[in-house]
């Protein structure tokens, strides 16, 4: 077949390319230059993709023989990723950037363009599997690593999206893809892992957001009591179940510690309470993504809310046709479960097989 | 790189000597880059006294700009201007810039629709007061569209105005009959591997009034304007090189015009909607380097093509600068007032000694499955 391989400049990508050109593959390297203008080789306007990340994967890919082109998908990725997650961030909501660049960058913006031109398929260095199933339909199965299993964030991809991509790396531990990329004398085999959001490279969210969206002061609530508590420089900044940065580390009432319960981003306000008031037993989500045949009537399924967190039993139930026309699903919990967002995405499970996602629009207990 | 330029850097690279000493073999090593300077100055139709050599076309266009304006300004506090036009390399563009941002000011000279600097657009430039400028700065040929620019007629005009001149002659010397004196310039810059000599090795020439202050200081190996120990083999095959080229190339010019033609007219008449970037003469190889072919083809992205080009056995360039990896549209047909999704979907085919009918041919026959197929992709972005 005809490969896009996405190198991103990091280890895992270029052992995936090297693997399907190993495999028989036509093999063409792109690197996706998701932002313009880099100050210094080390740095980028945001963080992702600097000149040093591009030459990187263009060593590798002179290596291994393929051709290597930069696509530029920085506008769409401003739109369809940043913008969203600023977005999203203003309204309250605690979003998945890496999901939304899987569902509208790699496996969309990336992918419709390989196609476009000739291509079969797009690989990338996730960490998860593609097991052809009993109807010899492909499936979305969880990394031999439980460690490194990235299936969560690739839970948005639909069936035809999945039919074009390729995961190299799901049977394989990282460090024996770091083994295997020092065998192959990549330069990047010690490179470091990424971590965090791509495009605020130091880490700082909060002080990244309000340099978007302004310092916007606001009060923090108890939400028991209902009594201004203290102040905040703007809703944004918050996320449910965090507990840092609140000028409060525990209550002077009863000594306990305090986290954020809720944001109320229309009135800029943050409610806070404490640990037991964290605990969810339903989600409800919206934006859903199938990478099969979407379930019917209650079933029950695993449930993962955040990129390494556990999973929990759940049922799940479809409910078609909710207000705004959309279908939503109703997620019930086995477990409780400390510190769910809206805006973050719950990946339901078979087995180790992925059923899909939803984006979370809202929680409750039991 | 020509056989007989490859033949004479083999040749000179294991011969010891520091063309700065003052021992046999240093005086040795003095007597090729000597006798070097002098073919290359009689080649170039300049006197071997101002022939500087450097390291390449970016450095010497460095030296030109930068040395030029120090000096001038040095003299003259008030020469704070640079009048250059807005289709040069980047080798004198990012110059430019960096004077700028140091407090320089500069006059861009836009070309026309076709890619010519307008001599009376200097004029006009100049005529407002010109105590202020410190350098004059117009290209040769342009290395995206192969314009040709009409050098002796800008420098006069800056002569006029008691300025000096400066000429980024790398694409020309191969193509065109480059003569240093004749032209009027005052600083000309060329580069070895432009005209079948090695990479790394160019020269700037240097009229023996003009007044430089060097970028980088030492041994002042040449002229006290460049220091640095010289490339004693690359110095002596960008002479044998350029020898050569400049030898037949009036008969290889007349050749690859030829295939450009084909070439053009070829595209041309595929009913794709290809246009030229600029204007379209065919049989013109003086306003136009008889070896540029640059098309634009609507609706594509030059990075599609290049892709699907090269799978199809055809390298070419895109219209674009790469910057940091990104691809950009170029600053020559945006100048040249093309939009930017026109810019964009850019094409530039150079022909040179290797070419042949064959090529062409090949070029052709894939052209419009490739051009579908690009057009496709470049909807969706």
């Amino acid at each position: 077949m005809r490969v896009v391989a996405a190198m991103s400049g990091g280890v895992d990508s270029a052992v995936a390319a090297a693997r399907l050109l190993d495999a028989g593959h036509e093999v063409v390297g792109v690197h996706l230059a998701l932002s313009r203008s880099a100050p210094t080789l080390r740095e980028s306007a945001r963080g992702c993709c600097t000149i040093e990340d591009a030459g990187d994967a263009r060593r590798v890919a002179d290596r291994l023989g393929i051709p290597f082109y930069v696509w530029d998908l920085a506008s769409r990725f401003e739109r369809d990723v940043v913008d969203d997650f600023v977005a999203e961030y203003a309204a309250g909501r605690t979003p998945n950037p890496c999901l939304r660049c899987n569902e509208r960058i790699k496996f969309a913006g990336l992918l419709d363009k390989a196609v476009a031109l000739g291509f079969d398929a797009v690989a990338t260095g996730h960490y998860a599997r593609v097991v052809e199933g009993p109807s010899g339909r492909r499936e979305l199965h969880r990394a031999v690593d439980p460690a490194k299993d990235q299936s969560y964030v690739l839970g948005v991809l639909d069936a035809d999206q999945l039919a074009r991509s390729f995961f190299p790396l799901g049977d394989w531990t990282k460090s024996q893809v770091r083994e295997e990329a020092a065998a192959r004398g990549f330069s990047v085999a010690k490179k470091p892992d990424s971590h965090d959001i791509c495009f605020i490279p130091d880490g700082n969210t909060r002080a990244w957001l309000t340099r978007r969206l302004g310092e916007r002061p606001g009060e923090l609530v108890d939400a028991a009591s209902g009594a201004v508590v203290g102040s905040h420089g703007g809703a944004h900044g918050f996320t449910v179940g965090q507990r840092r940065g609140l000028g409060l580390d525990r209550s002077a009432l009863d000594g306990e510690p305090r986290f954020v319960v809720s944001v109320d981003a229309p009135a800029n306000r943050v409610m806070i309470g404490t640990a037991d008031l964290l605990g969810v037993d339903v989600v409800e989500g919206r934006h859903l993504r199938w990478c099969g045949p979407a379930p019917s009537g209650e079933v029950r399924l695993g449930a993962q809310v955040r990129a390494h967190g556990e999973e929990v039993p759940a049922t799940a139930l479809v409910l078609d046709g909710r207000d705004d026309g959309a279908d939503a699903v109703r997620v019930v919990l086995d477990r409780r479960l400390r510190g769910v967002a809206p805006g973050q995405s719950v990946v339901l499970y078979e087995g180790t097989r992925v059923v899909g996602s939803a984006t979370i629009s809202g929680t409750a207990r039991a | 790189m020509l056989p007989a330029a490859l033949e004479a850097l083999t040749e000179q690279s294991v011969r010891v000597g520091n063309a700065s000493s003052l021992h046999t073999s240093g005086r040795a090593a003095r007597a090729v880059v000597e006798e070097s300077r002098e073919r290359i100055a009689s080649v170039l139709g300049a006197r071997p006294s101002e022939v500087v050599f450097t390291s390449g076309g970016t450095e010497a266009d460095n030296l030109a700009v930068k040395g030029t304006y120090a000096a001038q300004h040095a003299a003259d506090p008030a020469r704070t201007r640079l009048v250059v036009s807005a289709i040069e390399h980047h080798a004198v563009l990012d110059p430019v810039e960096f004077l700028v941002a140091q407090g320089a000011c500069v006059s861009w000279l836009a070309p026309d629709r076709c890619g010519h600097v307008a001599v009376d657009d200097l004029r006009e430039t100049l005529a407002t007061g010109a105590d202020d400028v410190a350098l004059v700065s117009v290209m040769w040929a342009n290395n995206e569209v192969g314009t040709v620019q009409p050098v002796a007629e800008l420098a006069a005009v800056a002569h006029d105005h008691g300025l000096a001149f400066h000429t980024d002659a790398v694409q020309a010397v191969a193509h065109l009959p480059v003569r240093f004196e004749e032209s009027g310039a005052d600083l000309m810059t060329v580069s070895g591997h432009k005209v079948g000599g090695p990479l790394g090795v160019g020269a700037l020439l240097v009229r023996r009034d003009a007044r430089l202050v060097p970028l980088a200081h030492g041994g002042g190996q040449e002229r006290q304007v460049r220091s640095g120990t010289l490339d004693v083999p690359g110095i002596r095959a960008l002479a044998v090189a350029l020898e050569a080229t400049v030898a037949m190339r009036d008969v290889e010019a007349k050749r690859v015009m030829m295939l450009r033609d084909r070439l053009v007219e070829g595209a041309l008449g595929l009913g794709l909607g290809i246009t030229v970037s600029g204007c379209w003469t065919s049989g013109d190889a003086t306003r136009r380097l008889p070896g540029n072919a640059h098309l634009v083809v609507p609706g594509c992205e030059g990075d599609s093509l290049l892709y699907l080009l090269d799978a199809a056995g055809v390298e070419c360039s895109t219209g674009s600068a790469c910057q940091a990896g990104v691809p950009q549209p170029s600053h020559v047909l945006l100048a040249m007032g093309l939009s930017e999704p026109e810019a964009r979907g850019a094409l530039r085919l150079s022909l040179g000694h290797t070419s042949t009918e064959t090529d062409v041919d090949a070029f052709l026959a894939a052209l419009p499955a490739v051009v579908e197929r690009a057009r496709r992709a470049g909807g969706l972005l």
